[in-house]
């Protein structure tokens, strides 16, 4: 496990629901501004993480703000793209692209370090 | 271009914070971005707050985006100001926007931009149709977001952005230690900068707003002391750099009918006068006098007390024979006390500022100035009262000042203000033969006539009054010495009225006397005349009678009939 994560509390809470219902559904609702390259860039960077780690136990919603601007506040939206994991809880925002995709599982506490990650650099 | 710079430079619009439009000749520059910045505290916040508020009193709804307070601490703090951030709200002149952003649940995995925010602020933007927009503080960014390369980028975008909607734009942000602010924002935001600071001397904080930058238009670059109270932001403009104000020939009564005819025939309108003199020399007594009859005109006037409470002035006044509580009912006369420790010398200026542009006195009262030199240094305090001498002159406003001075150090005030004043008395003890008298002297006063001499300056229940004052050989006599001497002239002049009553009686005596001699003299005179007249008849009556006698004879010597005898017998 990172370090990131396990440093604080919310780590912690993590880990437990985890256990609990980790094996349930993962939602994920990715926030962009019309179809900027760096929008469909994140689309399909995530699409290929959720398949690869999280295949049959995950929705992503994708927003449009441009289309639905009053969405921006209720999740404190700044960056486009932002990706928020709203199940499991807690909540965890990934902002840009995708592209580092170590960086994406980090930020979604999702997977242990494995040498599938060696290879995606 | 400073006096067409109106004209030709930028387009402004007003920000309606009370005195900011006066330094910057005419408020924000339209359609373009102001950077406030300053240090924790400084105000920033209120200043962007009352931006927005007085912006849409002049009809124009803006955006409040919020980087450090969320929407309800905002609304509740900038309540304190008066302003109604809820209802303003409700009537869809106010958009409010807070946007956290919390690092510890933020992962950066690639590129992105700020995208978010832009269609946040478009939203709020477009629902109220804003044409002001407050940014408080986007620094909070650098601290959420680690690519400060993309930020940069994205924040010269969003400036670039607001300008092209032509939003009058207050972003507001820390104040760095070599920089401008922390994070150089002063790079993105160049039509106008603004810097709030707080200095604290001697334990008192003062406020300053300084203008160090205005493309385009010229603008005030001093350090410009500002208040933050129950109405919001306030700002004196200060020293006005000319001395262009209108004088008046218009006379005003002291309040003491003597002290008018010493002055020719009171003080002018308008003209700043200086009561100074030692402890217990009732200058404040000279001070009530004034404001007594400044109502009694029916003018307004304010009196500023640093040493003692309204409830305390009136009573000691009323042992004068004064009732100025009278004048407080009637509204005319407003008694404002403060310490002067309570704040900074330029707090005090600014609120003395604000209480007179509220009330609008004809006449003010600082009673006594001295006390703020505990507040700073002479040159802070004298600079404090040129500007706010220059402010009444302007607003013909008559200002009297009392100064308490050492008894060591006479006819100086410690301030070296006695330049800056017109009228100046001072009411001096002195000590004969026991006692203490009051003395009050005309010093100066400029543009008038006036008496050069001493008076006795007398207190008692009815008031106040000045008597002439007695110069024997031994100095100045005053008090209960003056009726000694009094009594003494009075009976020495008594002394020489009969002696000059009996000497004119002597000399007239002798003139009578002199009258009666030539009376007899004359009298004796005319006796002898006419003796001597008798005499000199007779004797030419005898010398007719001789020659008579000789012509007769001769002729009876020649005649040969008649007596020719007896002739020839002869």
């Amino acid at each position: 496990m990172p370090t990131k994560s396990s440093r604080s509390g919310a780590g912690r809470v993590a880990a437990s629901d985890g256990n609990d219902e980790g094996a349930d559904r993962w939602n994920l609702r990715l926030y962009v501004a019309g179809e900027t390259a760096k929008c469909i860039q994140a689309f399909e960077n995530l699409k290929l993480i959720c398949e690869e780690h999280l295949q049959g136990r995950y929705t992503i919603e994708v927003i449009d703000l441009l289309k639905n601007p009053t969405l921006a506040g209720g999740d404190q939206i700044v960056a486009i793209p932002t990706l928020v994991r709203k199940l499991p809880a807690p909540m965890k925002k990934i902002i840009g692209d995708l592209a580092n995709t170590e960086r994406v599982l980090v930020g979604l506490n999702l997977v242990p370090a494995s040498k599938s990650k060696r290879k995606s650099p | 271009m400073d006096a067409t710079g109106h004209a030709v430079g930028v387009e402004k619009t007003p920000s309606g914070i009370s005195g900011f439009d006066q330094i910057t000749d005419g408020g924000l520059p339209k359609g373009r971005a102001t950077l406030v910045c300053g240090g924790p505290g400084s105000g920033k916040t209120i200043f962007a707050a009352e931006f927005l508020v007085r912006g849409t009193e002049l009809g124009e709804p803006g955006v409040f985006v919020t980087f450090e307070e969320s929407v309800f601490d905002l609304t509740r703090n900038v309540a304190s100001l008066g302003f109604d951030l809820e209802r303003l709200q409700a009537e869809k002149k106010v958009a409010l926007d807070y946007i956290h952003l919390d690092p510890s649940e933020i992962e950066e995995a690639g590129g992105y931009s700020l995208d978010g925010l832009f269609v946040r602020l478009d939203h709020a933007i477009a629902t109220i149709g804003a044409k002001r927009i407050a940014i408080d503080t986007l620094e909070v960014l650098f601290g959420g977001l680690s690519d400060h390369t993309t930020l940069r980028a994205e924040i010269q975008r969003l400036f670039r952005w607001l300008k092209e909607k032509g939003l009058t734009t207050v972003v507001t942000a820390e104040a760095g230690e070599h920089t401008l602010t922390r994070q150089g924002l002063e790079e993105y935001v160049s039509d106008c900068v603004v810097v709030l600071n707080q200095n604290v001397v001697e334990q008192a904080a003062t406020r300053y707003l300084r203008v160090i930058k205005y493309r385009g238009s010229a603008h005030g670059t001093n350090e410009y002391p500002f208040l933050i109270d129950n109405t919001g932001f306030s700002v004196m403009p200060s020293t006005s750099l000319q001395l262009d104000y209108a004088v008046s020939n218009e006379r005003v009564s002291s309040g003491i009918p003597n002290l008018d005819n010493m002055l020719g025939s009171g003080f002018l309108r308008a003209s700043t006068i200086l009561v100074s003199g030692g402890a217990g020399t009732g200058k404040s007594i000279i001070a009530a006098h004034f404001a007594n009859a400044s109502c009694e005109r029916g003018e307004r006037c304010m009196t500023f007390a640093f040493e003692e409470s309204p409830s305390q002035i009136e009573r000691n006044m009323r042992s004068v024979g004064l009732d100025l509580s009278q004048w407080q009912r009637k509204g005319l006369l407003q008694i404002r006390a403060t310490r002067p420790s309570f704040f900074g010398l330029e707090m005090h200026l600014v609120a003395m500022h604000k209480a007179i542009a509220a009330f609008q006195p004809r006449a003010v009262i600082l009673d006594p100035i001295s006390s703020f030199m505990s507040a700073g240094t002479a040159h802070q305090v004298k600079a404090m009262l040129v500007r706010l001498f220059d402010w009444l002159k302007t607003q013909g406003v008559t200002g009297l000042v009392t100064y308490l001075t050492d008894a060591n150090r006479r006819e100086e005030t410690d301030v070296g203000i006695s330049s800056l004043i017109d009228t100046w008395l001072e009411v001096r003890d002195l000590e004969i033969a026991g006692e203490r008298n009051r003395t009050l002297y005309l010093i100066k006063s400029r543009g008038m006539s006036h008496s050069n001499q001493v008076r006795e300056f007398l207190i008692s229940s009815k008031g106040v009054s000045l008597a002439d004052v007695y110069f024997g050989p031994e100095g100045v006599l005053l008090g209960s010495a003056k009726a000694v001497e009094t009594r003494r002239r009075a009976r020495e002049s008594r002394i020489a009225r009969e002696e000059i009553e009996r000497k004119e009686r002597m000399l007239e005596l002798s003139r009578r006397m002199l009258e009666a001699k030539i009376l007899a003299l004359r009298a004796g005179h005319a006796a002898e005349e006419e003796e001597t007249q008798r005499s000199i008849l007779q004797a030419r009556e005898n010398a007719k009678h001789v020659e008579e006698d000789r012509e007769k004879l001769a002729q009876s010597r020649t005649d040969p009939g008649g007596d020719n005898g007896a002739t020839e017998g002869i």
